[in-house]
């Protein structure tokens, strides 16, 4: 009875360690959902944040009857770097090629890292908003007191509804801690 | 030959009783005993949870603020559902496996006896945490049970005192879950192979195994969240290249299967109930070990229906969809397997099978409105309203809640020797039964008239709906103090006639073939061996 015990003791704690495996892999297995989340939103498309926007294959045409007017916003969230569009808004016709032109720099004494995320007011004048060139596909290390003027290149697609004539492009700068940051 | 299996002493327990005292409760190792603090804890925390939710309901008797701040009735709402979901549902349940799950196996007691006692005495720490959070500046975290961020990644020290709570509460869980299937699967009695085993074992070790697959993954969310709140991570902040989003990915990849934690244990209880009270093996056994399985399978592919409007692609959205409605399928084999049993049963209405068919006939209510919102069109309407509350407490207070009473009326008499009070408790039932459905069936109403959840005032024509809900919660609140006063009588005060081995007729697992009426502090030194 006794040598019945202790086998059962010794089956017993080597189903423990066994499910202590399960336990261990699953706690990462919600670590691993983070990537795997990001991949799928890449590969779908649900959120390209990072990589320029494909013109579309048809020849692109300039829509003349109407224009649109583009604002641009920056702002920074726990970061002290002055951040500013070095024009306030532009008048741009869909489907014209128009480059702007942002200023950052860094005002504090180390060199700092930091990361722009775009975000569009209307929020569904995001489909519509193609950039080529943005500074914010890819994360931005500043020297200290470096200044640095950052150009984007955008595309507004002619489909954009009739009734949106203002879109606002903003930028959050924030600062990259670690080795973790969108992008790159 | 200890009771105590892992221990490594060589005292010989069956020789003297328990500790005396305090000291034999903060010690003991006995399964019993560890069940019997488990069922404690849960009530003392389901009526702490009782008393915030009469907070809420006082609050929304009349449209207008009455009583709390908004931002107080956020804290109300959210450690309601906390409270419940981890501090009263799951260790109630946990507190069944360990009086039953080694009784109803032949086994002397749960496989790691230590880690049984640590694995309760976790859960009073978590719970002081959690509601000693109400004190802390800020007062405890208002984000909602299911803690999206970026919300919870803004709040207070509350917010981190919950996350804690969490992470130890889960760790309970996890311990506990490995206690329950390492008993199970290396501590039968010979001769009970699996798939003699009794329907509530099944679904306890169906759910064990579901718990240590989802507790880590909730562990792992809140630690993102931990670390996003302190040490500059950006898991979920937008701003921080995160996505919100993903949040509630990796939380439903948790909260889904954690719905069925919270009622496959229930499933098994009400499948030892109704063939007991019908004088009928349940029909179907091997189908309803199937149906169990299947539903925790299907449990980990449909998380997403919780959040249709987040703006998924329309595959995303079918694909969860149809997903959701295949569950119909399993459930729906158990609930018909239960009717099935009661036909031509020679059935009888003590109150424990009075909640057992209570409970099909209210959850199956619940998993009603359950398919209606998993419909993506008609649950973008629905989304965050009251229609919602009323499905998920369909499934939760008439599901798992009725199943653990009616567990309790069935079993009491196995645990203390004595008789419940029948007349008491036929009154519970009726009690609960009705202010149950004051309470929520109107929320049905409110909710397809657009009223939101959580919030603490509403438009004028909610106002008739919301008196006759808060009436009903009173009721309901009420109706569990006269729960309090029948467990008292007989367990603490010992009240009530005294019980026979097996003194429902019909009920057939070796706790009540094998052992006398309260079960011994140790049982099955010598296992039976079943022919």
């Amino acid at each position: 009875m006794t040598q019945q015990t202790e086998n059962r003791g010794k089956a017993n704690r080597k189903l423990m360690k066994r499910l202590l495996v399960v336990v261990a892999v699953m706690f990462g297995f919600g670590f691993a959902l983070v990537p795997f989340y990001e991949r799928i939103c890449e590969v779908t498309g649900i959120r390209n944040l990072f990589q320029p926007d494909a013109l579309a294959a048809q020849n692109t045409q300039v829509d003349t009857t109407r224009n649109i007017s583009v604002e641009f916003d920056a702002n920074t969230q726990r970061l002290s770097w002055t951040f500013k569009p070095l024009q306030a808004s532009v008048s741009v016709r869909p489907g014209e090629v128009t480059q702007v032109v942002y200023e950052v720099r860094n005002t504090l004494g180390r060199s700092v890292t930091g990361q722009a995320v775009p975000s569009y007011s209307p929020q569904q004048a995001a489909l519509y908003f193609r950039k080529m060139e943005c500074f914010c596909f890819r994360q931005q290390t500043l020297a200290p007191g470096e200044v640095r003027r950052m150009p984007v290149v955008f595309v507004i697609d002619p489909k954009l509804p009739p009734e949106l004539d203002t879109v606002t492009l903003s930028y959050t700068f924030f600062e990259v801690n670690g080795a973790r940051g969108g992008g790159e | 030959m200890s009771a105590v299996i892992d221990s490594g002493h060589a005292h010989d327990e069956q020789a003297h009783g328990p500790y005396g005292g305090i000291m034999r409760w903060v010690t003991t190792t006995n399964h019993k005993d560890i069940g019997t603090l488990y069922l404690w804890f849960s009530f003392t925390m389901f009526l702490v949870g009782g008393v915030l939710a009469l907070a809420i309901r006082a609050e929304l008797f009349r449209p207008g603020l009455q009583f709390w701040h908004p931002e107080f009735f956020n804290q109300l709402t959210t450690m309601h559902g906390l409270i419940m979901v981890f501090g009263a549902i799951m260790p109630a349940f946990v507190g069944f496996a360990n009086w039953q799950v080694p009784m109803m196996i032949g086994a002397p007691d749960m496989a790691f006896a230590r880690l049984n006692n640590w694995s309760f005495w976790m859960l009073p720490v978590a719970a002081t945490l959690l509601v000693g959070s109400f004190f802390v500046p800020g007062g405890a975290t208002a984000a909602g049970w299911t803690i999206y961020a970026p919300l919870s990644t803004q709040m207070g020290p509350g917010m981190d005192l919950a996350i804690f709570a969490l992470h130890i509460m889960g760790a309970s869980s996890i311990m506990g879950s490995i206690n329950i299937i390492t008993t199970i699967l290396n501590m039968r009695a010979p001769g009970m192979t699996l798939i003699r085993m009794p329907l509530f074992v099944w679904t306890w070790l169906i759910t064990a195994y579901l718990l240590i697959a989802v507790m880590p993954v909730l562990a792992g969310a809140i630690t993102m969240l931990l670390t996003d709140r302190h040490f500059g991570t950006s898991f979920f902040n937008a701003a921080g290249g995160g996505d919100p989003v993903m949040f509630q990915h990796i939380f439903w990849f948790f909260g889904h299967p954690e719905v069925y934690i919270m009622i496959l244990p229930g499933f098994g209880i009400i499948s030892q109930v109704i063939p007991a009270f019908s004088r009928k093996p349940l029909f179907g056994y091997s189908s309803m070990v199937y149906a169990t399985a299947s539903i925790a399978v299907l449990s980990f592919i449909v998380w997403a229906h919780h959040m249709f409007t987040v703006g998924m692609p329309t595959a995303g959205i079918l694909f969860f969809m149809y997903a959701t409605v295949l569950i119909a399928v399993p459930t729906g084999v158990k609930v018909f397997n239960w009717l099935t049993t009661m036909w031509r049963g020679s059935m009888s209405f003590e109150t424990p099978m009075l909640f057992a068919v209570g409970f099909i006939f209210v959850f199956t209510m619940g998993g009603f409105t359950g398919l209606i919102l998993a419909i993506m069109p008609i649950d973008i309407q629905l989304q965050d309203t009251y229609y919602v509350v009323a499905h998920f407490h369909y499934v939760l207070v008439a599901g798992s809640l009725f199943s653990l009473f009616a567990g309790f009326y069935f079993w009491v008499p196995k645990w203390t020797g004595r008789m419940y009070d029948e007349k008491l408790g036929k009154w519970h039932f009726w009690l609960s039964m009705i202010f149950f459905n004051v309470t929520f069936f109107p929320m049905h109403f409110l909710g397809l008239a657009g009223m939101p959840r959580r919030i603490p005032d509403y438009a004028l024509q909610f106002a008739g709906f919301n008196e006759i809900a808060s009436i009903g919660a009173f009721g309901f609140g009420l109706s569990q103090i006269l729960f309090l006063w029948i467990a008292l009588k007989v367990t603490v005060l010992g009240q009530g006639e005294r019980a026979g081995q097996r003194p429902w007729d019909g009920a057939d697992t070796l706790e009540w073939t094998h052992l006398p009426s309260p079960a011994p502090y140790h049982s099955f030194h010598e296992q039976p061996v079943l022919g």
